[in-house]
């Protein structure tokens, strides 16, 4: 009887090691997908990696959004999980030198991966390595209601800095926010920021002061807010009392005619009750006609932690992420556009005049305020931003506190 | 089995045990004190010296941070909105007195009044914040509405940086008058009837009788709710980064959410900075917890 028991017990024991064994091949994924879209994504890229590669098993754990942004510091030191989402530029360059992110240059040079995701490498190299592999971006520009344009009585939208101001008194004398944002949260007035210096003094300045290399207090960036400061007063008052979605609100109610967002919105838009039929969108309006048109597209980046314990597999779920047709199929389902150049484009309207507004554009193509920026500077700046837009009359003030946030942050940096 | 209830311990075991037991009892209670309040306060004020991003290696910068510190714009913001917060949060022990004195009567039923009175207390921070963010919403805020009803201009709150320090110490306020209220209405139970009486009989009404009679038993109640609205000032937190973050542009700022949002947010990650601003906040913790200590040593000694 005993001895039974006992051999029985030994068969389960065995039988509960042996697949132990089999699955040593674990990839735990620790991604920020607290979407349905997203989340969704994930786990069919997971199963469909699972399907071609049966030997290893991808666990994924989802973070909220935000709260990744914390979690991801205490998970990289105590229990480093083998990948991770992230943000390509300088949102990542703080792990990078902090040796918290696996060099993954061995990847980007392997035959067929490196060479179709070139648009997006200089985003994701610091001293000449690779520490990610983008999957995904999505481009910024000017969302439009074109009920709102019949309401005020404008046949089309203005492609020029003049005309679309115009346009906006035409739009405020009929009762309707010419621009719509919800600064509660900082950064959506850094996209305005950005193409208006994108416009007035093109994409290298842009890099430049993103850099650290041009003090805030130069008449160059004083060009830059003085169109800020035209716009000021055609923008929702008390933008900054409300989330971005409140103001997505604003717009499919048409009480706003436009809003300067990322391509994510759209899915919010028609949530709203906004069909393809009343929602327009366009690439910001040119300020000065001599500047290159550069353009605002973020990129959605995976990575290897330095501690990861499994890097190998790892490293083939990257090559994996960087195929083609992988990319093809999360950005559908995603609603973004792929980064492999042999991908392609999904049919959404608005992905197609993005992905043709992107690769048109000879200016260059910068993250975004908080990407291109580090981040002190970057919460500095959408401050600043937020508050010029309410207090035109501090911008002295404003301008000096950013010069000496400037000196303090790009020289600890060195 | 021997008699034990005369065991003839010798005196001097005897003695020891007498020294040695409170210690022993006590060894729990300063352990955790130790691990988890009087190492953080050193930890905190050497960080405090560093530059650290919390991940990487912590450079010795002695008292660069708190340089900066006095030349920042958004710390003195803070530290004005401490005060503020610390003058206008002292109206909940007055208001929590009135209406427990209101409460205090037998009528049928009091109790549940007393409970709806007790109720904002009981519900997180977290929602009270959201109920009075939608209260100063625009467009559809309650409070929005009636000032566009009123003066045909209605007011966001919430984005204005001179009101909207004032519209969170309001939204704190609620739910710090309900707790004051309690504490006053159980001070009140152990009011003497007898001196009550007495003083009736002495001809003493209204105020009189609040201010000669009432109010001096009820000391000890009036000390928890100054303690505890005083700390609740000082660490007034929550409601900051639910309703504003911060904002706009930084004016509503206490002290406790900028450390955090120098600390730990997600654009900050300088921790001795931060560390640097507690260090500050612990000090001016310091002054009024040392007043109330030293107030407690004087009346335990009966002075």
């Amino acid at each position: 009887m005993l001895t039974s028991r006992k051999a029985l017990a030994l068969a389960a024991l065995l039988a509960s090691a042996a697949p132990a064994l089999a699955q040593d091949r674990v990839l735990t994924f620790n991604t920020n997908a607290s979407d349905p879209a997203p989340r969704q994504m994930f786990e069919t890229l997971a199963a469909d990696f699972m399907a071609e590669h049966p030997e290893i098993r991808v666990e994924i754990n989802t973070f909220d959004h935000e709260g990744f942004k914390t979690a991801i510091r205490n998970f990289l030191t105590a229990d480093p999980p083998d990948l991770i989402t992230w943000f390509a530029g300088n949102r990542m360059k703080p792990f990078v030198d902090a040796g918290q992110l696996m060099d993954i240059s061995d990847v980007w040079a392997a035959e067929g991966v490196g060479e179709n995701l070139a648009s997006a490498e200089s985003s994701v190299t610091f001293d000449g390595k690779q520490w990610g592999m983008p999957y995904s971006y999505y481009q910024w520009g000017v969302y439009y209601n074109r009920d709102a344009y019949e309401a005020a009585g404008i046949a089309e939208p203005a492609t020029d800095w003049d005309g679309f101001l115009a346009n906006c008194e035409t739009f405020q004398a009929a009762g309707i926010d010419c621009l719509t944002t919800g600064s509660k949260a900082l950064w959506p007035v850094a996209g305005l920021f950005d193409y208006l210096s994108l416009r007035t003094n093109g994409y290298d300045w842009h890099m430049q002061l993103t850099n650290g290399e041009i003090p805030w207090t130069d008449d160059s960036v004083r060009a830059v807010f003085a169109e800020m400061g035209r716009i000021a007063p055609f923008i929702t008052a008390n933008h900054a009392a409300i989330d971005w979605q409140d103001a997505v609100a604003l717009m499919v109610q048409g009480r706003a005619a436009h809003y300067v967002m990322g391509n994510f919105a759209v899915a919010a838009f028609r949530d709203g009750g906004m069909t393809d039929d009343n929602l327009g969108f366009m690439s910001f309006p040119t300020i000065n006609a001599d500047i290159p048109r550069a353009e605002e597209a973020p990129t959605e980046t995976v990575h290897i932690p330095a501690g990861a314990r499994n890097p190998d597999d790892a490293k083939l779920f990257l090559t994996y992420l960087a195929r083609a047709n992988v990319q093809t199929k999360m950005n559908d389902m995603l609603g973004q556009l792929p980064v492999n150049s042999e991908a392609s484009v999904g049919d959404d309207p608005f992905l197609q005049a993005g992905f043709e507004m992107l690769s048109t554009a000879e200016g260059g193509i910068a993250q975004f305020f908080d990407r291109d920026a580090p981040a002190e500077m970057a919460k500095a700046g959408m401050e600043g931003f937020q508050e010029f837009l309410v207090r035109p009359e501090r911008l002295d003030q404003i301008l000096d506190r950013l010069e000496r946030q400037r000196q303090r942050i790009y020289a600890t940096a060195q | 089995m021997t008699a034990l209830p005369h065991d003839p311990a010798p005196p001097r075991a005897r003695r020891t045990r007498k020294t040695l037991t409170p210690w022993l009892f006590l060894a729990p209670g300063m352990a955790m004190f130790l691990i988890y309040v009087l190492i953080p306060i050193v930890q905190s004020v050497w960080v405090s010296f560093h530059d650290w991003d919390g991940l990487g290696q912590m450079r010795w910068i002695g008292l660069a941070n708190y340089s900066e510190l006095w030349w920042d714009d958004a710390f003195y913001t803070s530290l004005k909105n401490n005060v503020i917060w610390l003058v206008l949060y002292m109206l909940a022990v007055p208001a929590g007195l009135m209406i427990a004195l209101f409460l205090n009567q037998t009528v049928r039923g009091i109790r549940i009044y007393k409970s709806l009175f007790f109720f904002p207390f009981v519900i997180s921070q977290v929602v009270v914040g959201l109920i009075f963010s939608w209260f100063y919403a625009p467009g559809f805020g309650l409070l929005y509405a009636m000032i566009e009803w009123l003066t045909g201009r209605g007011v966001a709150i919430l984005a204005e940086e001179d009101y909207v320090t004032y519209g969170i110490i309001a939204a704190g306020l609620w739910p710090q008058i309900a707790y004051c209220m309690i504490l006053y209405l159980t001070g009140l139970n152990a009011v003497a009837p007898d001196q009550i009486e007495a003083a009736r009989l002495d001809g003493a009404k209204g105020w009189r009788m609040l201010w000669h009679v009432v109010l001096p038993q009820l000391r000890p109640a009036t000390f928890i709710a100054v303690v505890m609205t005083v700390i609740g000032a000082l660490r007034s937190f929550d409601l900051v980064s639910i309703m504003t973050s911060g904002g706009p542009f930084g004016s509503s700022r206490v002290l406790s959410y900028y450390m955090y949002e120098q600390a730990l947010s997600e654009y900050g990650y300088r921790m001795g900075y931060g560390a640097a601003i507690a260090v500050v906040l612990f000090g001016i913790m310091m002054i009024f917890i040392s007043g109330f200590i030293w107030k407690m040593w004087r009346d335990e000694k009966g002075l």
